[in-house]
């Protein structure tokens, strides 16, 4: 593996869609959930102990065996109650997939591009990992990684928080997010149907709502 | 090539003046040019050539970024050439600003152009990333417009409201309009910035108001054409033009030229 490839696919500055989204925060900012550093430390942990955890585990499953996209893609629809955070992960999947498929050769997306089907971002995330001479463990860092970033700086975008402060959290819970992919890579082989399955309720139904209001600065 | 949007942001006018980053000298030796005390000198090698590849040519619309400051009248520019261009040529539109049933219903109401032809997508609080460092989003919506409607010979990109920083990346469009007003203050051609000097087509909006905000049309000109060297400048005031002919007809032209360069 390559160290610096990996960081130019986990970069936040990375082309793929990823600025526009919040991952549940603007619908938890508005419903005043999130007010400031504090709950935003904790919705970053609420976040990374369940979405953070599928993501990571499906992007290392799809990066141990790219060619299993299709399942790890109804897996994933399976594990996704809500329409909008499903319609979030599949735009978020098809930005990366071009950005990815300019960056490196991923075969196992040749297909899904042909035939304008976006897979979710997890999926994807996994196959650009491994067409760019990755592994599991990487694709699953990046992906934990990244379920926190946006949340986080949509805090300091949204909420005007100190971006030190912001950063500060993320840096604490890297830890946490290595244990998570350690944890993915070692079962990247598993059964879809055996793979982590953990959900936030309130993040669900969060997005319901926030799919339906007129104006939104986010797109999830 | 360096890039430094800062450097072009507004600055001293005396310091400005000597800043010569846009088109219009091409073929010319490297610029060396002075900065503030507190920059790097460095060279511009060839100002006039943008370092992007240009967009893959093929039976597709035309796309034109429409850019500016808030309220300089992205909005009601793009609705003035819906309604000078709508009827005659395939036409949609993807707005970066913040979009809501209101306006797709005022565009709607005065038939200017029907909701399926109009995507609205989300900067997460970051209208210049979505047009220039991140273009997923709006190539997803233009994309979409295509597959839905058919073939386009338009699309028109506005942009949220932005600074005079703000310009689109060549991924996404084909040529650009910025729009500044003539209330925002006569000084802003000589600001200048990347939208100012760069773009393919300034508009000088609101040129009703001069008189009331004590705006002067000819040092506006003047700047503009010492900022931009041959590019064009259009002044115009939608209250007394509501089809925007200037901006309508320069749009003609470049769609006559793609499509011509498409088939020939």
């Amino acid at each position: 593996m390559s160290l610096t490839t990996l960081l130019v696919l986990a970069d936040g500055r990375l082309p793929a869609g990823g600025h526009a989204h919040s991952g549940g925060l603007e619908a938890a900012v508005s419903s005043g959930r999130v007010r400031g550093m504090a709950d935003l430390d904790g919705f970053l942990q609420g976040r990374l102990a369940t979405a953070g955890v599928v993501t990571a585990s499906f992007a290392a499953a799809a990066c141990a065996d790219p060619q299993r996209w299709r399942d790890l893609d109804a897996g994933l629809d399976a594990r996704t109650p809500s329409p909008a955070l499903r319609k979030a992960s599949r735009a978020q999947g098809r930005a990366l997939m071009r950005a990815g498929r300019i960056l490196w050769p991923v075969p196992a997306l040749d297909r899904p591009a042909a035939q304008r089907i976006a897979p979710h971002h997890p999926v994807v995330l996994g196959a650009v990992a491994h067409g760019a001479g990755l592994v599991p463990r990487d694709a699953a860092v990046a992906a934990a990684y990244g379920t926190l970033t946006g949340p986080a700086t949509a805090g300091v975008r949204l909420l005007g928080l100190d971006p030190f402060g912001a950063h500060a959290l993320l840096a604490g819970l890297a830890g946490a997010c290595d244990r998570i992919a350690d944890e993915a890579a070692a079962r990247a082989g598993d059964p879809v149907d055996t793979l982590p399955a953990a959900g936030a309720p309130l993040l669900d139904i969060g997005a319901e709502q926030h799919a339906t209001w007129e104006v939104r600065l986010f797109a999830s | 090539m360096v890039q430094h949007p800062e450097a072009q942001a507004p600055g001293p006018a005396t310091d400005a003046v000597r800043h010569s980053h846009g088109p219009g000298i091409a073929g010319q030796q490297p610029v060396v040019h002075a900065h503030g005390p507190d920059e790097v000198p460095h060279t511009h090698p060839d100002p006039a050539v943008d370092p992007h590849e240009p967009l893959l040519h093929g039976p597709r619309a035309l796309r034109v970024g429409i850019g500016g400051p808030v309220g300089s009248g992205k909005t009601a520019l793009v609705a003035a050439l819906c309604r000078a261009l709508g009827t005659r040529l395939r036409l949609a539109v993807v707005t970066n600003d913040i979009y809501t049933t209101e306006d797709a219903d005022f565009l709607l109401r005065n038939g200017v152009l029907p909701a399926e032809r109009i995507r609205a997508v989300e900067t997460g609080c970051c209208p210049h990333t979505a047009i220039r460092d991140d273009i997923s989003a709006n190539l997803d919506a233009v994309e979409d417009l295509e597959s839905s409607l058919g073939p386009l010979d338009l699309v028109l990109v506005e942009s949220g409201g932005d600074n005079l920083t703000a310009t689109f990346s060549k991924g996404l469009i084909d040529r650009q309009i910025f729009v500044v007003d003539v209330a925002g203050g006569d000084k802003v051609p000589r600001k200048g910035g990347p939208g100012v000097t760069t773009a393919d087509l300034l508009v000088i909006n609101k040129t009703d108001l001069a008189p009331l905000v004590g705006a002067d049309l000819s040092v506006m000109d003047r700047d503009a054409r010492a900022r931009r060297g041959e590019l064009p400048t259009v002044f115009l005031s939608l209250t007394q033009d509501r089809a925007a002919t200037p901006v309508a007809d320069w749009i003609r032209t470049l769609v006559a030229g793609s499509q011509h360069a498409t088939t020939g």
